[in-house]
């Protein structure tokens, strides 16, 4: 504690030296998304007058939802230095099981969504297996389950055949709005449960005199950090509708709160749990958490199974948004956009880094670009060549620190 | 002469006709360093590898503490208090020093992992060991240099109140400031009362640190004796030809 005592006078300007020294080596974490969000935003108001809106704003958000939620999934399985190509196609299989259970065989909306969730888990389960067990690289494995699934979907909608839904709860999550009075009750609960939990924290660190985070520094963030979300509830309230007389349209989006839920839940597991650190572990030298006495396999397969039911809930947001369910539901762009989302956030392709909240920023990025090329009137095709660059640069961004950090 | 905390008599172990180990006496006594000296191929990694449970001998007797025990597997040498610190180190270069420390065996609060605790125990650890060279305990291992690294592998395996440390040529990779920081730390493993195996080619550290000296040569144990008693030529001697002249062997003390 000696030596402690003169770390913990440091200043802000120290806490920035120590942050600018980490950047130096590599260890960049979500920087290039944050500056990269700015950037694009900036750029997108400038050239197009309605990218700026309200409406576009929570568009934007809804858009994002389902991409966001299987980059989620996916990165408990990229923190193993593995992957999922099949997470896009789960999404669809698990969308069209929840559509049919609610349409065809008129379950509740939870029952079915209990079911889906459970073949979600089953899938993650078997692709799992074949990883930890056979031995099979996850890229072969998720290769032949995409496709295995994206057939599975065919079967299950039918040829060419596209499954309505008319459930209220489900269509709710992506086509309603929290009212703008809940809106800012919901952000000041969650804003004083953050202010607590974080001086909790660090009171607990101080009271076994550890070192703790600068108090100054932590306030900043933290103002900085409550101050964006207030900006984000305040745009969410204004009226969006063209035509507020008839109907009017504001207030947060219900899928918003669901993501928060899960990026709570996940950061929880992966920072504060055993099985969180022991993701971390086998990611980062699967043969020192072996010897370590951790359970490779079973950390393996039950991160595939996260993965493949984390896109049992994209699915549900799948469905909500499209009000039904069919053959290209979770295909297309979705998994290389998820993949996109995770690795633009700054979880690493090689395994062993990336944290829940990179999906989100990952998952913004991606969304602007599309959304902001669409409204400029561009052309699918040059989306997917810009949305495939971004993509690129990020890896080579991961692949650069890692040389950096010399690991 | 106190009594060795691990005692290995007539070990036998070979690998379809390679008969690796040929009736090994081995002594590790608690608060003294026993450097395992022996060319490659002598029969030093696998001796260790008996001693950790990693390998059953095929006969001969293992004493832990003076009594006789049976150890089957890694858990078995494990449970007893012998820790192996591998040349490769086994840390994870993404965790930080405290994690790296405790992987596996964390500290818990009901499911939450208690940090406050692992770090406390973790700097007391390193205090214990008079580690000056970290900066600080909560940076990834990635960014520490080879004779730090090292160091949080012998912290980690101190910190489990371990009574037998093997350290497999700890200063292998090391440049010479550190290979004197880790010597260091060696020593006072051995002070602080374990009983340390030292596995090295470097006769140089060898005689700055060990307490006996143990000469594996061919599958057999050449000599085991006290470092007071040999000059660096015996030893090279032991391990280049199996004997040397005026050797007293530790046992027929």
């Amino acid at each position: 504690m000696r030596q402690e005592t003169v770390t913990t006078e440091s200043t802000l300007k120290t806490a920035f030296s120590d942050y600018w020294s980490r950047i130096k080596v590599g260890d960049i974490g979500s920087l290039p998304a944050v500056l990269g969000l700015v950037v694009l935003c900036i750029v997108f108001s400038i050239m197009q007058s309605s990218f700026l809106t309200p409406g576009n704003f929570a568009n934007l958000l809804t858009q994002a939802a389902a991409v966001i939620v299987i980059a989620m999934g996916l990165i408990f399985v990229l923190l193993l230095g593995e992957i999922d190509l099949s997470a896009g196609y789960a999404s669809g299989v698990c969308a069209a099981v929840l559509v049919i259970s609610i349409t065809n065989h008129n379950f509740p909306w939870w029952v079915a969504l209990v079911i889906s969730v459970i073949v979600g888990i089953a899938l993650g389960l078997f692709i799992g297996w074949l990883v930890a067990f056979l031995g099979i690289p996850s890229f072969v494995v998720t290769l032949a389950t995409f496709l295995a699934f994206q057939g599975l979907l065919l079967l299950l909608a039918g040829e060419g055949g596209t499954i309505q839904l008319q459930d209220k709860t489900i269509l709710a999550i992506e086509n309603s709005n929290l009212k703008p009075l809940v809106s800012w009750a919901f952000f000041l609960v969650c804003a004083v449960l953050y202010v607590i939990s974080g001086v909790r924290r660090m009171a607990a660190r101080r009271k076994v005199g550890l070192k703790v985070e600068l108090m100054k520094l932590w306030v900043l963030k933290t103002v900085g950090l409550l101050a964006l979300c207030a900006g984000a509830v305040y745009a969410l309230n204004l009226e969006r509708s063209n035509n507020p007389q008839l109907v009017s349209l504001k207030g947060t989006p219900y899928v918003v709160p669901l993501i928060l839920l899960i990026l709570v839940i996940g950061t929880f597991v992966l920072n504060r749990t055993a099985f969180g650190r022991h993701l971390y572990a086998v990611g980062g030298n699967a043969e020192a958490a072996r010897r370590a006495g951790i359970n490779v396999k079973w950390v393996r397969i039950s991160a595939f199974i996260i993965c493949s039911g984390m896109s049992a809930i994209a699915g549900l947001i799948f469905a909500s948004r499209q009000n039904s369910v069919s053959p290209t539901t979770g295909g297309s762009s979705t998994l290389l956009y998820a993949v996109g989302a995770a690795v633009i956030g700054g979880t690493s392709l090689f395994g062993g880094k990336g944290k829940m909240r990179d999906a989100i920023l990952g998952g913004l990025v991606v969304a602007v670009i599309d959304n902001g090329m669409g409204l400029l009137g561009y052309a699918a095709g040059i989306k997917y060549i810009v949305t495939g660059l971004v993509l690129l640069v990020s890896a080579s961004v991961d692949a650069i620190s890692r040389k950096g950090s010399g690991s | 002469m106190t009594q060795p905390i691990l005692s290995l008599r007539n070990i036998n172990k070979s690998f379809g006709p390679v008969h690796v180990l040929r009736g090994v006496d081995f002594d590790v006594y608690p608060g003294e360093v026993t450097a395992l000296v022996g060319d490659n191929g002598a029969g030093k990694s696998t001796l260790i590898k008996c001693i950790a449970g990693i390998y059953t001998a095929e006969s001969g007797d293992y004493h832990f503490e003076g009594n006789k025990v049976q150890v089957h597997g890694p858990r078995d040498a494990t449970a007893l208090g012998i820790e192996i610190v591998y040349q490769d180190l086994a840390l994870c270069d993404n965790l930080d020093i405290v994690h790296n420390m405790f992987l596996g065996r964390e500290n818990k609060r009901g499911v939450t992992l208690d940090e406050a605790a692992m770090e406390l125990m973790a700097r007391k650890t390193l205090d214990s060991l008079s580690v000056r060279t970290v900066k600080s305990i909560r940076q990834t291992v990635s960014s520490l240099s080879g004779g730090q690294r090292q160091t949080v592998a012998i912290a980690r395996a101190v910190l489990w109140n371990n009574k037998v440390v093997v350290l497999d040529e700890p200063t292998a990779a090391l440049g010479v400031s550190q290979t004197e920081q880790v010597l260091h730390l060696v020593r006072r493993l051995a002070d602080s009362g374990i009983g340390v195996v030292l596995i090295s080619h470097n006769l140089n550290d060898v005689f700055q640190v060990a307490d006996n000296i143990a000469a594996l040569y061919l599958g057999q144990m050449a000599a085991q004796v006290r470092k007071s008693d040999v000059t660096t030529n015996q030893v090279i001697e032991l391990i280049t030809t199996g004997k040397s002249a005026d050797i007293t062997p530790v046992g027929a003390k």
